[in-house]
């Protein structure tokens, strides 16, 4: 795992029938980051995740793996590289953990070559970096839903791949159980240097664990960078169609999307009121616009703008 | 920390390998103690050294006839049939993800035994050409089902409702044949509603046996894939399978083997449809289920023969002594399926 790879797409454009999902879309995972897709509902971002994955093959456009089309590399090779979480993977009745992660082996073994010693180390260490480990010979089918998603994590990592996509990791967890996937995930980049591409719904999360964000909207992709640059209020506008106020994340420094339903708004100010000028972190001034004065001490408006 | 996990892991491993191992021995002891069981016993009971001497190719008296002429064919095409049925039916179910989704179930074998039937009836063919005839019917209403089974969500479910309802209409197709047949010929045709070794002559051995070999080979062959091909289509190609290479193999493979298995022996009910859950249980969840399976089918057939010769007051062909076994089953994983809101 010293190599980085690069993933491309390029011009692509996929879909089912004659609907076009991704119309269009351009793009460079950087290596060894974290990367989060973004969108609304059906705007196409997990069909670019399958598509970047080959689960799909593009009607026009391609994407590449160090420059080689990935519908003309061996699926099997491209599986050493490239390893996939789908949103819901479906385990075999009855399984057991240990058997389950083993499956990540299936493109390192050969028909005949049978179990090695070498496959056991990478179930071992796939289970001990998702902290599973005392899990190891208990059926899937009597675990909680974070340690499911666990163990989904533990097989994608025996698979010992310097790319990892994942469609929704956190869908059906509880906030712990997100935050410990997103950690674990992290956990990864860091330690391994595995480039991590994956779909999330929560905006505000992705902001936090992204160091590359990318938008989609109608099946192409309206803004990519850092979180900082990518996450404002007009982004957020125009990607989900909400007005919202984007703060700073107190606890990570990352922008936050606080969003403005029609109900439970203070009836304070509107999205366009605050003078673009405000000072940022006054204590005395903004502290009436926003509930908690802690909250308020740190609210820069990260708005339009300031992405320059 | 890792050293621990690794020790762990290697154990687990071991111990579920040493399972698996014993289990399918197992199954092949069983499997031959109820062959030769098969070939002592009869309207004479021979002993186990006279058996020998006839397997030897020694001429004993009486014992050459009725073991060599009568009761190894039997026994073989019981053995040949089960390899046969219990393959193909858990290749079906682990592909499709489904117990519901074996070829006995979803019309598969009713499609062969409505054209074989149709050969013997109307165009009064015999032979090697009326099996050629069932695997290709086979085939055609396997892809049939598949493909008014296609799109949308859950096509699983719906694949085996769709096969249960085209193998009901297939099963009226082959009853009109026998109403609307002479005399003469119902006898043949009657093999082809229920499974029976009853009369198998050596001839049509040899043509199942090369089927088993074969095409029970390509299965073994993508067994691998086949156990990827559990975690669904997304996860399998991720792992490197070439799902839809892999898909056809199996299908064409399985379809194949019953076919050639309901030509000799006729659909012996369920046997196809219960191997498969009966080898994991033995074996183990997550265990390549394949050989396992074939080898509980070919336990399946054996005994339920035996029990259907000798256990009854009037002799029972096999198909209904393992109809009665495996009816029960299938209600129970209809009601399973009822309940799980008809996308199981």
């Amino acid at each position: 795992m010293t190599a980085h790879h690069t993933l491309t797409a390029e011009r692509l454009v996929a879909g089912y029938g004659d609907r076009k999902v991704v119309d269009g879309i351009d793009l460079a995972v950087p290596p060894g980051a974290v990367t989060v897709i973004i969108g609304a509902n059906a705007c196409g971002k997990s069909t670019l995740l399958k598509t970047l994955a080959r689960l799909l093959a593009p009607t026009a456009g391609s994407v590449t793996l160090d420059g080689r089309d990935i519908h003309h590399v061996p699926t099997r090779d491209l599986a050493r590289s490239l390893g996939l979480l789908p949103q819901s993977p479906i385990a075999p009745e009855g399984i057991v953990v240990a058997d389950l992660v083993g499956r990540g082996r299936h493109p390192h073994q050969r028909m005949f070559s049978g179990w090695s010693k070498a496959d056991d180390v990478a179930v071992a260490e796939a289970l001990t970096a998702t902290g599973i480990a005392d899990l190891a010979d208990r059926s899937v089918d009597e675990l909680s839903g974070g340690q499911r998603q666990r163990v989904w994590v533990a097989m994608a990592l025996a698979q010992q791949t310097d790319i990892l996509l994942l469609d929704e990791p956190t869908t059906f967890l509880d906030v712990t159980h997100q935050i410990e996937i997103l950690d674990l995930l992290t956990d990864l980049n860091r330690t391994r240097g595995t480039t991590i591409v994956m779909v999330l719904h929560d905006i505000n999360l992705a902001a936090r664990y992204a160091d590359h964000v990318i938008a989609v909207h109608r099946g192409r992709v309206v803004a990519s960078g850092a979180p900082n640059d990518v996450v404002t209020a007009d982004l957020v506008h125009e990607v989900f169609g909400l007005d919202s106020l984007v703060v700073t994340d107190q606890v990570s420094g990352s922008p936050m999307v606080l969003p403005r339903g029609r109900h439970h708004v203070r009836p304070v100010v509107t999205p366009a009121d605050p003078p673009p000028g405000v000072p940022r972190g006054g204590d005395g001034s903004g502290s009436r616009d926003v509930a908690p004065a802690a909250v308020a001490a740190a609210v820069g408006p990260v708005t339009a703008g300031s992405a320059a | 920390m890792t050293a621990l996990a690794l020790e762990r892991v290697t154990t687990g491993r071991r111990t579920r390998q040493r399972r698996r191992r014993v289990a399918t021995l197992a199954l092949v002891a069983l499997v031959l103690v109820l062959g030769v069981t098969m070939l002592c016993l009869g309207e004479t009971t021979y002993s186990l050294a006279e058996v020998g001497r006839v397997l030897l190719g020694e001429q004993v008296k009486g014992a050459s006839f009725a073991v060599g002429t009568l009761r190894l064919p039997r026994a073989l095409a019981g053995i040949l049939a089960g390899l046969a049925f219990g393959a193909a039916g858990a290749s079906f179910q682990t592909m499709l993800r489904n117990p519901l989704a074996s070829p006995d179930i979803i019309g598969i074998s009713a499609g062969a035994s409505a054209a074989a039937v149709w050969c013997i009836l109307v165009l009064h063919w015999s032979g090697p050409a009326v099996s050629v005839i069932a695997v290709v019917a086979g085939l055609v209403v396997a892809g049939a089902i598949y493909a008014l089974a296609r799109g949308g969500e859950s096509a699983g479910g719906r694949l085996i409702l769709i096969g249960i309802g085209v193998g009901a209409m297939l099963d009226s197709v082959v009853s009109y044949l026998l109403l609307n047949a002479s005399a003469w010929d119902v006898p043949t045709a009657v093999r082809w509603l229920t499974g029976s070794l009853n009369g198998i002559r050596m001839e049509a051995i040899a043509p199942l046996a090369v089927a088993v070999v074969v095409l029970g080979g390509a299965l073994l062959f993508v067994a691998r894939d086949l156990r990827a091909l559990e975690f669904g289509d997304q996860s399998a190609t991720a792992l490197g399978v070439r799902v839809d290479a892999v898909r056809l193999v199996l299908v064409l493979a399985a379809v194949g083997l019953v076919a050639f298995a309901t030509a000799t022996t006729g659909p012996i009910a369920f046997v196809a449809f219960l191997a498969g859950p009966i080898a994991t249980r033995l074996v183990g969840a997550g265990a390549p289920v394949v050989l396992p399976a074939a080898l509980t089918g070919a336990a399946l057939v054996l005994a339920a023969d035996l029990l259907g010769q000798f256990a009854f007051d009037t002799r029972f062909p096999v198909g209904v002594v393992t109809g009665m076994i495996g009816a029960p089953y299938l209600l129970f994983l209809l009601i399973r399926l009822n309940r799980a809101g008809g996308s199981a």
